[in-house]
């Protein structure tokens, strides 16, 4: 019965909701008709939907701008690989260690902004600071390999689930579970108490804690949220590649990457970073094998394109697709159609 | 009579300027009082030194003997006080039921619930055919109305409100004073409220205060303040002149 400005999946229709099982049902069938590499493909586009609706829980629904979200991918992917590596914990355990840190850190993080009234772009200045200098400090932690990497044992078919070990298939439908449930976490963060809370902060924090909102609180649990399911996708990233490098998992790119798939999607919608990660993945995809099958080889390429795909978005459509879709294509119901 | 609210010696700087200098007043329970005076008198800073958004320099306020005195304005909240900005603050892309969900929330747990009396109060505020719009799609008079709805959901003992009659038409400040003067009487609600419309202020105020460059210059029933020549020379000489 919540308002369709908020995109609730109340407000959704029966057409949206249809497309939402079908969509849901080519997604568990993919690995059945789809080659290794279109796996690989959706596991990338997955995980990228995955870390975009993490980073949405700060931007989109609380209006925190982070910029330094590889921070807690990195942390989450180090902790859990070297209590692998080191102790033999295997992930589903370290798992929670890994998300116990980057909660740490971004309440570290969250403090300093909070308490000390860092607004805005200053408070984005500050994520990207700890995420440097988590990268230029890992360069030098050689017990995880410092700048030379950290690398987890592989064996060929190998097939141990409890250890997530095992074929690319068996990654793509962790990758997919990870998406559900974030977005059933995040309709259910949505629909609570704290859920509009964070919604009213984000609009007018004055008025919000005017109404009895403890800002400052509820800034945190927001970073705190945000910075365990990010966690929880480094986690994947260190058994999916099984290798890590400073220098690409703290990356401010890497940050920049997290970000756009809710932007281009829509910020702060529920839809939005899973679709915006399906029109970004493939098209960096295509874009890359264009590049090599024409024999360019520029560096930077991609990244001009994930730019100039931004500027299209912000330009044209500043709410970004899926608001626009939804309208078009009639999936949610419209202010004044009745509840 | 037990006063509700107390305001005692209230003083507030903004660099070299006194925005607020040693005010105090009291506000009865069950009354309402009428904040007055010229542009930048220090009303709206008075409202905000209440309401927590920053600490007097000097001075306290208590309510129910309570001292309120440095809390942040959601502990002001929760205490019991309701405020409404002068200029407005709608959660704009939420809908105009959710906006007064969250005041709702104040006291409520469950969001339910919150709903539940969202619903009630926009009824009461003659909002209710507009509950499903986005809030930042509503005209003025109505981001008036949804001000006091939100404050008025957080079910405050005293209601502080900052010029809500502004920018009204003459049909809808008449409504408005019948919906404020409603819940004074048939719920006892306390108000504290600023305002310039002085056929409203007659109409609705047991007492009037008025203040002129952060001082306090007149206290005292509305027919009294109106007569007295400090009042017309600095304040109603002028609004009339305009
Ligand atoms: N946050 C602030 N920082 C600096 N100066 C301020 C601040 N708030 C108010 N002032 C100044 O304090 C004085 C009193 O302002 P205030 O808003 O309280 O007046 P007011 O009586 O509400 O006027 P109006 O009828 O125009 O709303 C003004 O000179 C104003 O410019
Ligand atoms: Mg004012």
């Amino acid at each position: 019965m919540s308002g369709p400005s908020r995109m609730m999946p109340s407000g959704v229709t029966g057409r949206g909701m249809m497309l939402l099982v079908l969509a849901a049902l080519g997604l568990v069938i993919a690995p059945f008709v789809a080659d290794r590499y279109l796996v690989s493909v959706l596991t990338t586009v997955l995980w990228f939907a995955y870390v975009g609706q993490a980073w949405n829980v700060m931007m989109g629904f609380s209006g925190l701008l982070s910029l330094g979200h590889a921070l807690y991918v990195g942390l989450g992917a180090y902790v859990s690989a070297a209590l692998f590596v080191h102790f033999g914990i295997g992930p589903w355990a370290g798992m929670v260690l890994a998300m116990l840190v980057a909660v740490v850190a971004g309440c570290v993080i969250g403090f300093l902004g909070f308490r000390f009234g860092v607004k805005g772009v200053h408070f984005a200045l500050l994520t990207i600071a700890f995420a440097e200098v988590a990268r230029i400090g890992f360069d030098h932690i050689t017990w995880v390999g410092g700048s030379g990497g950290f690398f987890l044992p592989v064996e060929a078919g190998a097939s141990d689930p409890l250890n997530l070990r095992g074929s690319p298939v068996l990654f793509y439908y962790v990758a997919l579970a990870l998406v559900v449930g974030a977005l059933f976490l995040s309709r259910a963060l949505l629909h609570s108490r704290l859920g509009y809370q964070w919604l009213a902060v984000r609009e007018e924090p004055d008025a919000a804690e005017a109404s009895g909102v403890d800002l400052f609180r509820a800034r945190m649990t927001a970073v705190a949220v945000s910075s365990a399911l990010t966690a929880l996708g480094g986690v994947f990233q260190a058994f999916y590649f099984n290798n890590l490098f400073p220098e690409q998992v703290f990356s401010m790119g890497r940050s920049i990457e997290i970000i756009l798939p809710a932007i281009v999607g829509g910020i702060g919608t529920l839809v939005g970073p899973i679709l915006g990660a399906f029109i970004l993945t493939p098209l960096g995809e295509a874009l890359t094998f264009l590049i090599e099958a024409g024999g360019l080889d520029l560096p930077g390429l991609k990244q001009l394109f994930y730019g100039a795909a931004l500027v299209v978005i912000v330009v044209f459509r500043p709410e970004g697709v899926w608001p626009w879709l939804a309208r078009r294509l009639g999936l949610v119901r419209q202010p004044g159609e009745g509840a | 009579m037990a006063a509700l609210l107390e305001v005692e010696r209230l003083s507030k700087r903004f660099r070299g300027l006194k925005a607020v200098s040693e005010v105090s007043f009291s506000v009865p329970e069950g009354r309402i009082l009428a904040l007055i005076g010229p542009n930048g008198a220090g009303k709206t800073t008075t409202f905000n030194l209440i309401a927590g958004v920053f600490p007097p320099d000097e001075g306290r306020v208590t309510l129910k003997g309570r001292n309120l005195t440095g809390l942040k304005p959601n502990q002001v909240c929760t205490a019991g006080i309701g405020r409404t900005f002068q200029i407005v603050k709608p959660f704009g892309q939420l809908t105009v039921e959710d906006n007064v969900v969250v005041g709702a929330l104040a006291r409520e747990r469950s969001v339910e619930a919150a709903r539940v009396q969202a619903r009630a109060v926009l009824e009461r505020l003659e909002l209710a055919d507009q509950a499903n719009r986005p809030a930042r799609s509503l005209t003025l008079p109505d981001r008036k109305r949804l001000e006091v709805a939100r404050a008025l959901a957080t079910r405050p003992t005293l209601l502080l409100l900052d010029e809500v009659l502004a920018g009204l038409r003459p049909t809808e400040v008449d409504r408005m004073v019948e919906v404020l003067r409603d819940l004074n009487r048939r719920e006892g609600l306390t108000i504290l409220m600023i305002e310039h419309v002085m056929r409203a202020v007659m109409a609705l105020s047991d007492r009037v205060v008025v203040l002129d460059h952060g001082e306090k210059i007149a206290d005292g029933a509305p027919a009294e303040v109106v007569a007295d020549p400090r009042v017309v020379e600095s304040y109603l000489g002028a609004e009339a002149l305009e």
